[in-house]
């Protein structure tokens, strides 16, 4: 009994897991080429298909439902491009026909055999729907293992044709290569995994299958090759994982816990990814906000001494509160990073910069003031309208474009409201210069 | 001093390495009778044209002019209703060595997972052939492509991480790459800095100067004088094939650009800053 289990299971999880492997991989091609949903409006269509076959043969017989399966999932695609080409609907919509329609049609046919045929209820043609991992044969396995080798295989074969492809299809065509063709074979190979995956996945969860691990490879790599290998290897280990986890608790089918795995590595991977994850573009934000506050209270306390002209005097705590209305407390905050870094001197009685902030402070309001002189020569902006903009491009402005800026306005010395723009720092200390009182 | 030759390293092709200039050699391109659509709409009507080899060419005219249509034809990319190309006095299939394209910028994805100069190597894949895989003699030739365009220290970036004017500073070396004698490209001035047009266009005279025919849709009446010796006006059928300073006239532009308010404006303000001592 234990023997029969562990055997049935085994060919569950070899199954499983190659659909995994192969639909990760092959997924890549549909999501790049942004064709998710002409596979999953294939699976849809390949349910007819098999209840044709069922009817055909009057019975359950794996290949010939592959078979039916193909038949009517190559028709459906088929027919989403007669109605592109053909009409003015647009593929999204011709998908959604197309999709609904076959799928209409399978549901009925399938409804219509449970009634009608004795064998109905065991043909276990339901199974389609949401897929049967458990009711995995061997020779289920078999047919497996060859359509992944034919599908890696050939993926490996035509790797860069294939990467051309789904690039730049015209330039292809451009250097000689059948693009037509190429096309043709992603499909084929597409065909094939949706077909294999009907009895462990089922038509309307198979489309996860392809889709989910290379949306999951795509966050953490931006090399196509690795997208691949990743994307193999994410859908690989989410069925193994999930073919456990259904074996663990015998009454959850496995095509659906597989899904829900792959899923949640989706989840993780949108959050967490550096680069493209949602965690990561948040903190890139929140540090140039924080960027932002340090440059703004090294501008406001350089501005204090400026307006005095007295570079012996520095603000204390509350007259920099006064600036922007922010209080003490969220000063105090926004000085500290400063302070270790070198560019600020806080005391009990002012906020000093050191040469060093000094220096970082006339960065930046060289940066601004430049910006409204721009604004105001250039785009004609009375002077009163330019220092809000300013106020923001003075953190984003490079120091590069800076510079062109500079020689585009022929290096000006005053800025629209008549302040100096603090001249960039060269041989002669200007620090200590202001420091001994002297401008 | 003379500018070292773009493509310096030596080509698959043997008829690539001396580009002669010999006035019995067929033209770069020659359309006869071409008419294309897209489905029941026509956008070239019985096209008739020639472009003489070691040119600098603009193909201008209004939007849906049947510019990109016209290139598209001549690399095969669709089927004509009527009529012919030859590209060197045969079928484009049998010169395809010689021939490098650059489409418009917007028609890749430019978040695709790869980087710049996987992107330059591409322009080798019609050398290679299929199944070989690019070696790294292939990516040290795309980084010098890279390099000739002032972007090798941008070829491992992801491409989505490039400005305008560098995707298509990448799209142009990727040609370059192709080391042909014509080239072929879909407004390689469209949404790039000042920089990068100064560039491209010290680039295609270069190209020129080497003895390669180069043909560029283009949308900036103003420069065609300064940037091009050869021009093609097309609105839908051929209104004028010809040198810039024969061809460029008040007359034609208005052919070209007749009826519609906007462009005529350009055309005027073209027609006004053009001065006949600024070509040399």
């Amino acid at each position: 009994m234990y023997l029969a289990i562990s055997y049935t299971f085994q060919n569950v999880l070899l199954g499983t897991t190659l659909l995994g492997v192969v639909g990760g991989v092959l997924g890549c091609f549909a999501l790049l080429r942004k064709q998710s949903l002409l596979g999953d409006a294939l699976a849809h269509a390949s349910l007819p298909g098999v209840c044709l076959a069922f009817l055909w043969m009057g019975t359950k017989d794996t290949y010939s439902f592959l078979i039916g399966a193909i038949f009517t999932g190559v028709l459906g695609s088929l027919f989403v491009l007669g109605v592109v080409r053909g009409t003015r609907i647009k593929e999204d919509s011709a998908i959604g026909i197309v999709l609904s329609v076959f799928f209409g049609v399978g549901v009925v046919l399938l409804t219509w055999i449970e009634k009608n045929h004795q064998s109905g209820n065991q043909s276990g043609l339901s199974h389609i729907l949401y897929g049967q991992a458990a009711t995995l044969m061997e020779r289920d396995v078999w047919i497996f293992v060859i359509a992944g080798v034919i599908i890696l295989g050939t993926i490996f074969l035509f790797y860069k044709e294939l990467k051309l492809l789904c690039f730049d299809r015209e330039y292809g065509k451009s250097l000689g290569y059948p693009m037509a063709a190429l096309e043709i074979l992603v499909t084929c190979l597409l065909v094939i995994t949706v077909v294999i995956g009907l009895q462990t996945v089922g038509v309307i969860l198979i489309i996860a299958s392809l889709i989910t691990p290379a949306a999951c490879a795509r966050q953490w790599t931006d090399r196509f090759s690795w997208m691949l290998l990743l994307a193999g290897l994410i859908g690989g280990l989410s069925s193994v994982a999930g073919t456990f986890v259904s074996e663990q608790f015998h009454r959850i089918p496995t095509g659906p816990t597989i899904v829900l795995v792959s899923s949640s590595v989706l989840i993780i991977s949108i959050l967490f990814a550096p680069q493209r994850g949602i965690l990561w573009s948040w903190l890139q934000s929140a540090s140039f906000r924080r960027r932002i506050r340090e440059e703004n209270l090294l501008k406001d306390i350089y501005g204090w001494v400026e307006k005095r002209n007295d570079w012996s005097r520095w603000p204390s705590l509350s007259n920099l509160m006064g600036v922007r209305g922010q209080s003490g407390i969220k000063i105090k905050k926004i000085a500290r990073p400063l302070e270790h870094g070198g560019l600020l001197l806080v005391t009990e009685k002012a906020m000093k910069l050191t040469e060093k902030g000094l220096e970082e402070a006339e960065r930046i309001v060289r940066k601004h003031r430049i910006w409204e002189l721009y604004l105001a020569r250039r785009l004609d902006l009375p002077p009163d309208h330019v220092h809000r903009d300013a106020e923001a491009m003075e953190h984003a402005l490079s120091d590069e474009a800076l510079a062109e800026f500079e020689e585009l306005l022929g290096y000006p010395k005053f800025d629209p409201h008549g302040q100096p723009i603090p001249a960039r720092r060269g041989s002669s200390s200007k620090a200590e210069s202001k420091a001994t009182g002297g401008v | 001093m003379k500018p070292a030759p773009i493509l310096s390293q030596p080509s698959m092709d043997p008829s690539n390495q001396e580009l002669p200039k010999s006035e019995n050699h067929p033209p770069a391109i020659e359309v006869h009778d071409l008419t294309a659509a897209y489905g029941t709409q026509p956008v070239l009507w019985d096209v008739d044209l020639e472009i003489p080899e070691g040119s600098l060419v603009a193909i201008v005219g209004p939007n849906g002019a049947g510019k990109s249509t016209l290139l598209k034809a001549v690399l095969g990319l669709i089927q004509p209703l009527t009529g012919w190309v030859k590209i060197f006095g045969e079928e484009y299939s049998k010169k395809r060595s010689w021939v490098g394209y650059v489409p418009q910028r917007e028609t890749v994805d430019w978040d695709f997972p790869t980087t710049a100069l996987d992107v330059v190597t591409m322009g080798l894949y019609g050398r290679l052939g299929w199944f070989r895989l690019p070696r790294r003699s292939h990516k040290e030739q795309a980084l010098a492509c890279l390099d000739k365009l002032g972007v090798a220290h941008l070829a491992h970036r992801q491409i989505s991480q490039l400005s305008g004017g560098q995707q298509q500073r990448v799209f142009l070396a990727r040609a370059l790459a192709q080391d042909a004698r014509l080239y072929l490209m879909d407004e390689p001035f469209a949404g790039v800095d000042v920089k990068t047009e100064k560039a491209v266009i010290e680039l295609l005279k270069q190209l020129r100067e080497e003895g390669r025919t180069v043909i560029a849709v283009h949308h900036d009446l103003q420069t065609v004088n300064d940037y091009f010796d050869h021009v093609v006006l097309l609105n839908l059928r051929l209104v004028a094939s010809g040198p810039v300073s024969t061809t460029f006239t008040d007359e034609n532009l208005n052919k070209t650009y007749g009826g519609r308010l906007t462009a005529l404006t350009q055309a005027a303000e073209a027609l006004l800053s053009k001065q006949p001592d600024k070509r040399n």
